[in-house]
């Protein structure tokens, strides 16, 4: 038996397990443990992808006991895709954090590598369980970790912000849970699979699996931050240690979406979802909401990084829409977007830390003269940045084009005109803040006059590499989109 | 017809882009820099015309990249409609580099890698357009042609400049994600490509209102032509120094918006779809406005290169009312304004900005009596003149005897007189210069004081001299440029 998938969890597990032991002996070996650990867990999730293309759908039984009573991996397409994510960016990030971490939290370090393992180690497995009560149990392993995590940012501010995420973060999983509960009433099982079949022959009008259907998916929107359930995230994210908000912010709401796909697919089916019950229009209004509430509140920021975090809002609401538009088009760009934004994200928030590390603060006076003293980094951003914007060839476009043309296909005009609207919002708001680092502080001498004496003061190498990496990666993904969505989105959806 | 699968659209894409690191690395050896530039001017030329004995042989050539989606691909299809528009901005980008030499050495202007790297970005991007196979690859140029040119506009860093380049990116990106980009995802939608073909890609799956709408929604997206009311980033962005005025803001850039237009009219909705709903003479309404207020604006104007901005904009719109008359006659004279107009234009950009270089004078006011310092430059700026008018012996003569020619073959006897009101008012508002420029009095000298010749370096006249001298030529050689549309068009 191939036994990647669980090398793929343990890896991060066992390295937070001797991450904690190693730093009574030396304080920096925790990190290159955990460092090594995520290679390998990425390392793993490489060779499960590569099984799973090869192969179709890999399964694999912990410890041998055979579901619905063992603990089963169940890793598809999907989910092999989300995984690679994971954790090729758990590493890049750790990989950029050598410095960050140092600085901000030097005090505490080996707790916070410890802390990241475990948070890496709940990611992967609510991705690739396919069990409902273990996906709850991972869902609060990655919560926990992130109020702790969340909680070691700036005194004072970043504790009232984790309070805050652990009061919502709360009664989200109190629903799913809940939710699941009703599942397990109705159907006696909680593997996935077991329980797809078994509700199949359940009538669709019974009120326990709708009863069951809410109170997961509104469970899942608490935990993505679906405006207006997204109260929690701006600040949780500003106010956390950069190492941690870069890692967070591209993943934590990216695999609630992916559990969301995964319970509306995989477990109730699409079927059900859009046949029986008919909310999919009030849903695609709410991620129209979502995207214009989430877009012009980031408008309103002064803060870069505050700014980027109402983007996440709006982002979201891309993906529930698309997967609420009922057609497979919608649902394909939906799949497309949590890979694209997640790069997108990811590459925001590296470009974000590196300026942090320079200036300190990034409220929009701190922004001055960037492209002088930062040039890779500014590259790096406005790459990011225009893929949010959906210039082609970039990734973000082409998760638009898929998700409008869905739109067009549903009929929905008005969430087409929504994605639309975000693109020139973003537009405006990036801009804005590019002008800034352009143009000032303004010259007073009226053009002619020569930058030789601008000062480079670029982030250090290790968190230059894992930016431009990831910049890579978003051409690539744009490039490759037409790949991607016909050879792991498709073949899943089918 | 035949099909040629060849990688030399692409090198010729990759060339400029490829230097643009090895232009960074020589920032601090200018010659080194500039000798670069021109070797990548030269390959991407010599490319465009090594290709165009196939193109007029009537074959097309092909290269598929990345196939995104079925029926669109990042591809490159080489007509002869995109071999004229690629032939024009190569052999121009050369002089136009010649020309930079001159200008920023000369106004000492900082910047200059930055400057260099992102023209050179800005003609990869204009190339690519021209040679587009379909829509998806068109959108992207277009848009990397917007962002790259942003910088330029911004090369001050002051005030003007930042209010400029804000309004510049405003109206250019504005417009293209927010009409161009659902009308195409919307083509995709109902036809499932989007490949350019003489025939449309609509097969009947169109309603009048829906395809108004569309059309539309394409005709002032692409803002970079300048139909009014999407105009005004044009004349904004006038504040870039003048090589980018000349090149992007008269050539590249305008005509990347105009030939997006061409290729939207004659390959996604085909003439005969146009023509069963009445929609060419609704855009020839519309460009018919922007002729003739533009050219009204134009006459008003005293700085120099506003002036040319809104002649400018004028002018795209002959092309675009040419190619909307949909008869051979009038798409032919339409199209091949595309070149006669970027001859004349870079000439009488390229005068402007000789005279700033010289004599730090940039308002017509001012210019009285210069001719007589500058007899080479104000001659160009005479023959420039010319062309843009459409006098012989120049080619914008031709351009506009086939646009008149058309209107009256069609019997549209109003549109006719649109013509020759514009042609009008463009003589009034370019001659004059010229005139004052010999016989004027000029103010800050005595009357009868002796005057010398003092013409701005040579890297500025020769290049003023060069367009010029090509813009008669073409009055006496333009056959191959019209087998190429007609072949590119299937007239």
């Amino acid at each position: 038996m191939n036994h990647m998938p669980a090398i793929l969890l343990l890896a991060p597990l066992s390295g937070a397990f001797f991450s904690g032991l190693a730093a009574w002996i030396k304080p920096w070996l925790s990190y290159y443990i955990a460092l090594a650990a995520t290679c390998l867990s990425g390392v793993a999730a490489f060779c499960v992808l590569g099984d799973v293309m090869a192969a179709g759908t890999v399964q694999y039984r912990m410890a041998g006991w055979a579901p619905p009573m063992g603990i089963e991996l169940r890793i598809d397409p999907l989910n092999a895709m989300v995984l690679l994510l994971i954790s090729a960016i758990a590493f890049l990030n750790l990989v950029a954090s050598v410095s960050s971490v140092d600085r901000e939290i030097p005090d505490r370090a080996p707790s916070f590598y410890v802390m990241y393992q475990l948070f890496v180690v709940g990611l992967l497995g609510v991705s690739a369980t396919g069990d409902l009560f273990n996906l709850y149990v991972l869902i609060e392993i990655t919560s926990l970790t992130s109020y702790t995590m969340i909680a070691l940012g700036e005194e004072g501010r970043s504790h009232l912000a984790a309070l805050n995420y652990i009061f919502i973060g709360v009664i989200g999983a109190s629903f799913y849970l809940l939710g699941v509960g009703y599942l397990y009433i109705t159907t006696g099982s909680l593997n996935m699979q077991d329980v797809a079949v078994i509700l199949k022959q359940i009538p669709g009008s019974s009120s326990a699996v709708l009863t069951a259907f809410v109170l997961c998916i509104l469970g899942v929107w608490i935990k993505m931050a679906l405006f207006p359930l997204h109260v929690w995230l701006p600040n949780a994210y500003s106010f956390a240690p950069v190492g941690f908000a870069r890692v967070v912010a591209p993943l934590m709401t990216k695999v609630m979406v992916y559990v969301m796909v995964r319970l509306m697919v995989t477990v109730f089916g699409l079927d059900y979802v859009f046949n029986t019950l008919h909310l999919a229009d009030i849903v695609v209004w709410l991620g129209v909401i979502a995207i214009l509430a989430g877009a012009f509140m980031a408008l309103l920021q002064t803060d870069l990084r505050k700014m980027l975090t109402y983007i996440i809002v709006c982002e979201i609401g891309y993906m529930v829409g698309g997967a609420w538009l009922g057609n497979t088009l919608g649902m394909a760009g939906a799949i497309l977007h949590i890979l694209n934004d997640a790069l997108m994200t990811f590459a925001l928030f590296l470009a974000l830390g590196n300026i942090i590390y320079i200036r300190k603060q990034v409220d929009v006076t701190n922004l001055k003269g960037l492209f002088a003293a930062m040039p890779w980094t500014m590259a790096g951003l406005v790459l990011a940045a225009l893929s949010i914007i959906g210039v082609p060839p970039l990734c973000g476009f082409f998760s638009k084009w898929y998700l409008v043309l869905g739109a067009f296909e549903a009929g929905a005009y008005h969430f087409a005109a929504a994605l639309i609207i975000s693109s020139l919002v973003c537009a405006v708001l990036f801009f804005k803040v590019f002008e800034i680092c352009f143009f000032e502080p303004m010259s007073t001498s009226h053009g002619h006059h020569d930058h030789g004496g601008a000062v480079m003061t670029e982030a250090p190498l290790s968190m230059l590499v894992p930016l431009g990496l990831v910049s890579t990666g978003i051409v690539a993904a744009g490039v490759y989109a037409g790949t991607i969505v016909n050879t792991l989105i498709l073949p899943f959806l089918q | 017809m035949e099909s040629i699968i060849s990688y030399k659209p692409l090198l010729a894409v990759l060339v400029p882009v490829l230097v643009i690191p090895v232009l960074m690395s020589s920032a601090r050896r200018p010659n080194v820099r500039e000798a670069w530039v021109f070797a990548a001017g030269f390959i991407m030329f010599a490319l465009v015309v090594s290709m165009t004995p196939v193109i007029l042989a009537g074959h097309r050539i092909e290269l598929t990249l990345f196939r995104l989606m079925p029926g669109a691909d990042i591809a490159f299809r080489v007509d002869g409609l995109g071999m004229l528009f690629a032939l024009v901005a190569s052999s121009l980008y050369i002089v136009t580099s010649l020309y930079s030499i001159g200008y920023m050495r000369g106004l000492k202007e900082h910047g200059q890698t930055r400057f260099v790297c992102f023209f050179a970005l800005a003609i990869a991007s204009t190339i690519g357009a021209a040679f587009s196979a379909n829509l998806v690859t068109l959108y992207l140029f277009y848009e990397m042609l917007s962002l790259a040119t942003y910088p330029l506009v911004a090369h001050h860093e002051d005030t003007t400049s930042r209010i400029s380049a804000r309004r510049y990116l405003t109206f250019i990106l504005g417009t293209s994600i927010g009409l161009v980009l659902p009308a195409m995802i919307y083509c995709y939608h109902v036809t499932g490509t989007l490949e350019f073909s003489t025939a449309g890609i609509f097969a009947g799956q169109l309603s009048k209102p829906g395809a108004t709408v569309l059309l539309l929604m394409f005709v002032f997206g692409f803002a970079k032509a300048g139909v009014m009311p999407f105009h005004s980033w044009l004349p904004a962005a006038m504040v870039a120094p003048t090589p980018v005025s000349a090149l992007l803001h008269a050539v590249a850039v305008v005509k990347v918006g105009v030939f997006s237009i061409v290729r939207v009219l004659t390959g996604i909705f085909g003439v005969d779809l146009l023509e069963s709903f009445n929609l060419g003479t609704l855009v020839m309404v519309i460009a018919s406005i922007t002729i003739l207020v533009s050219s009204c604006i134009a006459l008003s104007q005293d700085e120099l290169k506003r002036r040319l901005a809104f002649s400018t904009i004028s002018q795209l719109s002959y092309i675009i009312f040419g190619v909307a008359m949909l008869s051979s006659m009038g798409q032919l004279g339409g199209v091949i304004h595309i070149l006669m107009h970027a001859f004349g234009k870079i000439t009488l950009f390229f005068c402007a900005g000789a005279i700033f270089v010289a004599t730090g004078k940039k308002y017509i006011s001012q210019m009285k009596g210069l001719g007589r310092q500058m007899p080479v430059t104000f001659a160009a700026f005479f023959i420039g003149s010319l062309g843009v008018i459409g006098l012989p012996p120049t080619g914008g003569f031709y351009s506009k005897w086939h646009l008149i020619s058309g209107t009256l073959e069609a019997g549209q006897t109003i549109f006719m007189v649109v013509l020759l009101i514009s042609s009008f008012l463009n003589a009034f508002y370019f001659l004059p210069i010229v005139f004052q420029g010999f016989f004027g009095k000029s103010d800050d000298a005595p009357v009868n004081a002796p005057v010398t010749v003092r013409e701005a370096n040579l890297c500025l006249v020769v290049p003023l001299a060069v367009t010029a001298l090509t813009s008669v030529a073409l009055f006496f050689f333009p056959q191959m440029f019209v087998d190429l549309i007609v072949l590119g068009l299937n007239l």
